[in-house]
């Protein structure tokens, strides 16, 4: 037992054993490095998906990167990332600012906020395909004629239509994010400022937005990293139509692999994502010095 | 203590590998190869889900050896599922499907078996000879039809012609003609679902039979170079665009889909006159409005003709039927059930009754002396008058292709409806896909 005592004592300051992290390990190169393989090996080949794959060397890669289709999905991926970034980011902010008060009736808004987010996101998508239905749908329930708009069938239109779908769908769950952030801030900072003669909004730009700074970071992190994987929600609301308005990469990975069958261009097009999703999460890391996060309440 | 934490690591770490490893490894239908099982079959949700069920069920019923498993999912799921399915070897074994191009390649990949010599003409001789043809490849018997024989025709709203005082158009000239006196009576003329794409697609089809007859596709399908060139393509789409400028499909028409049924909702709710459709849109009348049908308010006409056309106006295009294929990994005791099953138990009289009851058109000689009797009547004989006559019955494009260019020709087409791209554009765009 003694000698028992002075290993974990030794075991702690190293931190847990290595073998701790076999069980993620093996779940990682099953569910993940070896698929990931095998997208590389599939992404040299021709294959329909029935008969046998032949060599086509980096065929697929000349032809899905001079595919002016690819360039377009790129192109509007970056747009939704943006663009949801842009929209949900201050909604989840002030929201979570605002039910993260102790208040009874707030409570209450934070459930009925929290509710989109339980749904998934097929059911999401087939809702809201019959709301924006432009004879059937809203606009005819309440009678506003400038709700009867060609939302999802108009190319103009149809990428503003998507981004407010999926924040509202996601924005709750970032609220949450925010809501446990601002919970956190300690409340002497306020009454101190408060003596000090700062306003509501002195406070907020002073004292919530730094100590929600690593918040931000984190959200923003999911928030533009799952950016390039939607694919649920746009599958059943547009199916990446009308043309290829709202065929964004990952929508258009699927359909090339399982509606036109080239599962050697679907490959490619997954390999492009992994790397665009993981560059994306490394720089955002290092730019934010996620991997070196401090607390923010030192001296209180 | 460590040792023995090292120890639960490791074992822990085993016993998930070994159980994702055999999860891995779990078969769905047909993975499995014992004798005595059960066959397995696919069906597609709808209107003629039960209709299927029920045959099954019978089947069922009086061969307790020979059971057929059934499982149903949604249209656009199924194909995309069930190509997954039979490329893994796990495909059901009764392989429902459109024939053309996607059975072409089953064949080609050897996933289905040739039942040449198993379905013979005892069975054959049932079935209409321009259906069962569609389920052969190099006179070789791969597909047996089993649902109703669906040409597209144009349903329209006779009240709403009649309050016009207009007569249902026999030519393309007429049709057009109508555009601007139903707008000017509030009414939408034509209610097509932009959204799902594959509506559109009749339009172009018969536009382009009608101009140039049905070897212009015939050409496109051998792969011949700049096939989609022709000329009737151009004249097709630009007509299709003129169409679109001067209003003649109803507004929004690319954010309706036709999944919820909000196409034809247009049609039987009066808000639109005319909707060009499989026969689909029958059945989503007697679910949506069945009082529509029996208030006779109800009409259909053929598509009409083109002036100067080369194709004949009886030709329709459309679906002939669906088929069953066998799967060619099935074990031998699934595909005696299913060829048993295709032999004595799908053509049975409960089975044309149903299809019949439903506003479908069986696809067997035989239907035509149960036709008037059914409540249908006037309609099935329009639609089997129309199987029946027409010289050329084309199987719908996006099935007749190989399944890139199938994709590749429903969104070009969108893209031309949206007028985002010019004929010119999508006969560039096509002629790409070929040979591919």
């Amino acid at each position: 037992m003694v000698s028992g005592n002075s290993t974990t004592a030794r075991g702690y300051r190293a931190g847990p054993s290595v073998w701790w992290t076999l069980p993620a390990l093996a779940f990682f190169v099953v569910f993940a490095l070896v698929p990931l393989v095998g997208v590389g090996v599939l992404s040299l080949m021709k294959w329909d998906g029935l008969s046998a794959p032949r060599w086509t060397g980096l065929r697929n890669w000349t032809h899905i990167l001079s595919d002016p289709v690819t360039g377009k999905a790129a192109v509007l991926s970056v747009k939704i990332i943006v663009l949801s970034w842009l929209v949900q980011t201050p909604l989840s902010l002030l929201l979570g600012i605002f039910t993260a008060g102790r208040q009874r009736y707030r409570n209450v808004l934070a459930v009925l906020y929290f509710v989109p987010l339980l749904f998934s996101s097929a059911a999401v998508a087939i809702a809201f395909k019959a709301i924006l239905d432009p004879n059937f749908g809203i606009s005819r329930a309440v009678g506003w004629s400038f709700l009867s708009r060609d939302w999802l069938g108009d190319p103009q239109l149809v990428l503003a239509t998507v981004v407010f779908v999926i924040a509202w769908q996601f924005v709750p769950f970032h609220t949450l994010l925010y809501q446990a952030g601002v919970r956190q801030i300690p409340a002497v900072l306020y009454e101190a400022a408060t003596i000090d003669g700062a306003g509501p909004l002195q406070q907020f730009r002073w004292i919530t937005l730094p100590q929600l700074r690593y918040t931000v970071v984190t959200s923003s992190t999911l928030m533009v990293v799952g950016s390039l994987t939607y694919f649920d929600v746009v599958f059943v609301l547009t199916g990446g139509g009308p043309g290829y308005s709202t065929r964004l990469l990952p929508l258009d990975m699927y359909l090339t692999g399982f509606t036109a069958n080239d599962m050697g261009g679907a490959s490619v097009l997954a390999a492009i994502l992994v790397v665009t999703g993981l560059l994306l999460a490394l720089g955002f890391t290092r730019l934010s010095g996620f991997n070196r996060m401090q607390s923010q309440q030192e001296g209180i | 203590m460590q040792r023995s934490l090292r120890y639960w690591s490791v074992l822990t770490s085993i016993a998930t590998a070994t159980a994702l490893l055999a999860a891995c490894g779990t078969s769905g239908p047909g993975g499995s190869k014992s004798s005595g099982e059960a066959a397995t079959a696919w069906i597609l949700t709808g209107p003629t889900e039960a209709t299927f069920r029920a045959s099954f069920d019978t089947w069922n019923k009086a061969h307790p050896d020979e059971q057929i498993k059934v499982q149903s999912f949604e249209n656009d799921a199924y194909k995309q599922k069930v190509r997954s399915a039979v490329g893994a070897g796990q495909a059901p074994t009764l392989i429902f499907g459109w024939a053309g191009g996607v059975l072409k390649s089953y064949v080609d990949a050897g996933a289905v078996d040739d039942l040449t010599s198993d379905i013979d003409a005892s069975t054959t001789s049932h079935f209409l000879p321009s259906v069962t043809k569609v389920g052969q490849i190099q006179d070789k018997l791969y597909a047996v039809p089993n649902n109703g024989v669906k040409p597209a025709v144009i349903y329209y709203n006779k009240d709403l012609f009649q309050k016009i005082g207009a007569q249902p158009p026999a030519t393309w000239e007429q049709l057009v003609g109508l555009v601007p006196r139903f707008k000017a009576a509030g009414i939408a003329p034509i209610t097509v679902s932009g959204q799902d794409k594959w509506p559109l697609l009749m339009w172009e089809e018969y536009l382009v039979d009608r101009i140039g007859g049905p070897d212009v596709m015939k050409r496109v399908l051998a792969n011949a170079p700049n096939a989609w060139s022709d000329p009737a393509f151009i004249q097709a789409n630009t007509m299709i665009q003129q169409l679109v400028d001067a209003g003649g499909f109803v507004n929004g028409f690319a954010s309706i889909s036709t999944k919820t049924g909000a196409d034809v909702a247009l049609l039987y709710t009066g808000k639109a006159a005319m909707n060009l459709n499989l026969p689909s849109a029958y059945q989503t009348i007697q679910t949506g409005d069945p009082s529509f049908l029996s208030g006779g308010k109800l009409g259909y006409l053929p598509f009409p003709a083109v002036a100067g056309g080369k194709g004949n106006p009886k030709n329709v295009v459309g679906n002939p039927s669906n088929y069953w294929s066998v799967s060619s990994k099935a074990s031998d005791q699934q595909k005696k059930t299913a060829l048993d099953y295709l032999r004595t138990g799908l053509e049975t009289d409960d089975y044309s009754e149903a299809l019949l009851k439903i506003g479908l058109v069986p696809p067997t000689t035989g239907a035509q002396a149960k036709l008037a009797s059914s409540s249908n009547g006037p309609y099935l004989q329009t639609i089997y008058d129309a199987a029946q006559q027409a010289p050329n019955f084309q199987l719908s494009w996006d099935q007749a292709l190989a399944p890139a260019q199938g994709d590749a020709l429903l969104t070009n087409l969108q893209q031309v409806f949206l007028k985002q791209i010019t004929p010119a554009q999508f006969s560039a765009n096509m002629n790409k896909t070929l040979g591919s």
